[in-house]
């Protein structure tokens, strides 16, 4: 395995991470309006009240890894979707002060804003996030120069908001098996329901993606094709993703949201290894695509930046998993909550 | 109005609104170990109290700078693509760093900090308290490596490569500590910290005043503000030996920025004087309405009022603007003074026992908490105008840094779009800061007694779904003094 490789490797786990960890707290958002009183609300904040900061570093690392690993690709993405991500800035913004400003006024027309605000501003990263790697999917004319100069009125095409609306609704699902876990009573029940709503309606927009990608876009099984061994992950998807339905049935939660994060991760292995070696495909010709290996920092960058990741990864993901562990359980509301 | 002119102001404006957050984090980050560690060791409730109620604020200003701080990761990439390719070898992974090693340490432990007073005990939560401070000091060291390299480039080689897409030059390390201890990284490190003591500890003292004068929390506002009185009067001295460090290694690296912070147009035969005040005129080369002390940048720089400094003659045709980087340096230096004389007269005051019945002197506290967050803008902005033409020192022009692929249309409208979302979180912050300063180092929040809503709120709080009304309670559960 070289450098370059193991840096796509990489950013695939950072990318991950985020899906999984962020894809729960911006699912809880966008279910946020499905609570009605404002006790459920507060409830829903609280249930990740304590870890949607946590989470949201997986994205801001991810970004550092990108600018740092494949700085080419990183320039060319952010100026050439610049409208887009202007839009997720104006919605992560948002997300996070509406979950610390909420609870700070008594009043039932602040709260109700700061829910609207909460609800419209999750989904709406959560959907360009997947409109991102539905873009990516398809190309974009990148030119000989590694430009993408181009307005957000060529991007929002068909098939990147089909694949938007698919991380919305898995957003929902993968929330939805989180707040059940994490409610009792009423509002676990009212959960219950939108887990299989987003279940429904994840699986739906899976197969559409999935048939539109097969029928739209010529290069997305090439990598399949030399290597086979790929198409074990399909196979582990399609069971992880109907243990879904089957834990709930079961009423094992923990195995649903564990399947969830499993296929969430499965996702991502299936699109970045659908992409690779290409970090940016140009639709104007292959030879301008931003791959791994044009796209990247120098050979010793990528040593000390790999240093760095041992060094300090390790860390995080013990003391993430300490802090995940006292936070175990269902939510209670108490002086020092939302 | 160009692109280059429009990105330029989005990103001053975006980072200037931004540094209002982080400074004071990590300051009452430090505030607040301190406090919990008295705790701790005396078990006064004081202490408790003051914890808790810094935190909250704390917790205030953390969502703030985190919510303004991921637009800076992004906007390096959205309008400054080619500098995001000179540069992504050595900022890029000062930037990853700084996300492995602090923002990760910082936001996670910030769940323990702000939840986790009933989940873990007193010595795990201190452990997280400590975490969180640390998080954001290490945060400041990576960002300040990388900001420092920008201006003074160290340990790295510029590789020309004949590509496919023309020829290419970039930033690739060599030498990864000569990045990290760049010529102005240690001293730029010391003085950012120094100046987020500063307000984090002034930021205390304004609150602490206003209780004081409105007879409100007493033991804890005289306790808090003796505190910050010392730490602030330790620091405003510190930081001005700390800037005249920074300002040599200035005068050496980038001579054409300290030439413009002093309004120095042309070299002179002997030393150079500095000036108390001043406004410089670009057409006529000179300093206007001057008063001067004749030698005393020489005295500065050299330790020699006699030897001649660099003006910005000698650095044609690549020199800065004068008129910014002179006012932002000259108030910051001015209010720096103002904070080592207002803070040692307060000190004397105090050790003679009559500080807490000077009204007025209170009341400049209540306000002069705006001159910290003032020198410390005014000192960024000295520090980056200064550096133009450049955006990598002697290497890279601004001009050259844009984005290929944006156009100027896209940033008036992300201009627009910052200014109404931070003028918005602006009036917020003012108006929940002093909300929960007028509510005070109270418990948390009582449940509101006038509605059904209210009293249900209430009464879930106090009840877990497996928890009993009647039978005993454990600690977790019912805190009757809060």
């Amino acid at each position: 395995m070289d450098l370059n490789l193991l840096w796509y490797v990489l950013l695939g786990v950072l990318l991950t991470g985020y899906a999984i960890l962020d894809g729960f707290d911006l699912g809880v958002g966008v279910l946020h309006l499905a609570a009605r009183t404002d006790q459920e609300r507060r409830m829903m904040m609280n249930s990740i009240g304590p870890l949607w900061d946590g989470n949201e570093v997986w994205l801001v690392t991810f970004g550092g890894a990108m600018f740092a690993a494949f700085p080419n690709a990183y320039a060319t993405v952010f100026s050439g979707f610049y409208v887009a991500f202007m839009a997720l800035l104006f919605a992560l913004i948002f997300r996070a002060v509406s979950i610390e400003f909420r609870g700070k006024q008594e009043s039932a027309a602040w709260r109700r804003f700061w829910d609207y605000s909460f609800c419209l501003s999750s989904g709406l990263a959560v959907f360009l996030f997947g409109f991102a790697a539905g873009n990516a999917m398809q190309g974009v004319p990148v030119d000989a120069q590694g430009v993408y100069a181009a307005s957000i009125f060529d991007q929002v095409k068909p098939y990147p908001v089909l694949v938007g609306l698919l991380t919305l609704a898995y957003a929902t699902m993968h929330g939805a098996i989180y707040l059940y876990l994490k409610t009792e009573a009423e509002l676990q029940q009212l959960v219950h329901r939108w887990m299989w709503r987003g279940f429904g309606l994840t699986l739906v927009l899976y197969m559409l993606v999935t048939i539109f990608t097969l029928a739209g876009i010529r290069h997305a099984t090439r990598n399949f094709e030399e290597h086979g061994w790929a198409w074990i992950i399909v196979v582990l998807t399609v069971l992880a993703f109907a243990n879904i339905p089957r834990a709930i049935f079961l009423g094992r939660p923990f195995y649903a949201f564990v399947s969830s994060s499993l296929t969430i991760a499965a996702l991502v292995f299936l699109f970045s290894f659908s992409l690779f070696p290409n970090l940016v495909t140009s639709s104007l010709s292959p030879e301008y695509s931003l791959t791994i290996y044009n796209a990247a920092s120098s050979h010793k960058t990528l040593t000390i930046m790999a240093i760095i990741a041992l060094c300090g990864m390790p860390f995080v993901l013990a003391y993430t998993a300490v802090i995940y562990w006292t936070f175990r359980g269902k939510v209670k509301l108490t002086e020092h909550s939302y | 109005m160009d692109v280059l002119f429009l990105s330029r102001v989005q990103f001053a404006f975006t980072i200037m609104f931004h540094y209002l957050f982080p400074p004071l984090t990590i300051g009452m980050g430090a505030l607040l170990v301190f406090l919990e560690a008295r705790y701790l060791k005396t078990g006064n409730p004081v202490f408790e109290t003051a914890t808790r109620f810094w935190t909250k604020i704390f917790g205030l200003h953390f969502a703030l700078g985190v919510a303004t701080g991921i637009v800076m990761e992004f906007e390096f990439g959205t309008n400054w693509a080619a500098y995001s390719r000179y540069v992504g070898d050595v900022f890029g992974s000062a930037l990853a760093a700084e996300g492995i090693f602090a923002f990760f340490l910082e936001s996670g432990f910030l769940a323990l900090l702000i939840f986790g007073w009933d989940k873990v005990s007193a010595r795990m939560h201190f452990f997280s308290t400590v975490m969180v401070a640390l998080g954001s000091i290490f945060s400041a060291i990576w960002i300040v490596v990388a900001i420092s390299w920008q201006q003074t480039p160290a340990g790295f080689v510029i590789r020309e490569q004949m590509t496919p897409r023309g020829l290419v030059r970039r930033a690739e390390i060599t030498d990864f500590w000569a990045v990290v201890f760049s010529p102005s990284a240690m001293n730029r490190l010391v003085h950012v910290l120094i100046g987020a003591l500063i307000v984090g500890s002034f930021f205390v003292l304004s609150v602490s005043s206003y209780y004081l004068l409105k007879h409100r929390h007493e033991d804890f506002s005289q306790k808090s503000f003796s505190t910050a009185l010392v730490l602030a009067a330790a620091a405003s001295i510190a930081i001005l030996i700390s800037g005249d460090f920074h300002a040599r290694e200035v005068a050496q690296y980038q001579p054409a920025k300290l030439a413009a912070f002093e309004g120095l147009f042309t070299t002179p035969q002997g030393g150079a004087p500095f000036h108390i005040f001043g406004i410089p005129d670009t057409k006529t080369k000179s300093v206007r309405y001057d008063v001067e002390v004749p030698g005393m940048l020489s005295f500065l720089v050299y330790r020699d009022t006699s030897k001649p400094v660099s003006g910005l003659d000698k650095f044609e045709p690549d020199t800065p603007p004068v008129l910014l980087p002179f006012f932002s340096f000259h108030i910051m230096i001015g209010l720096g003074t103002l904070f080592i004389l207002l803070t040692l007269y307060a000190l004397f005051l105090l050790k003679r026992g009559t500080l807490f019945r000077k009204r007025w002197l209170l009341w400049v506290f209540v306000f002069v908490v705006i001159g910290p967050f003032a020198a410390n803008e005014f000192g960024w902005v000295a520090a980056e105008v200064g550096r133009q033409p450049w955006i990598v020192y002697n290497l890279l022009r601004t001009s050259a840094g844009l984005s290929e692929a944006v156009r100027a249309s896209q940033v008036r409208g992300s201009i627009a779009m910052f200014g109404v979302i931070y003028l918005f979180l602006f009036v917020l912050w003012i108006y929940l800061l002093n909300d929960k300063i007028q509510k005070g180092p109270e418990p948390a929040s009582l449940p509101p007694r006038t509605s059904i809503e209210g009293a249900l709120d209430a009464a879930s709080r106090y009840a877990g779904h497996t928890d009993s009304l009647t039978e005993d309670k454990e600690r977790k559960h019912a805190r009757p003094d809060f």
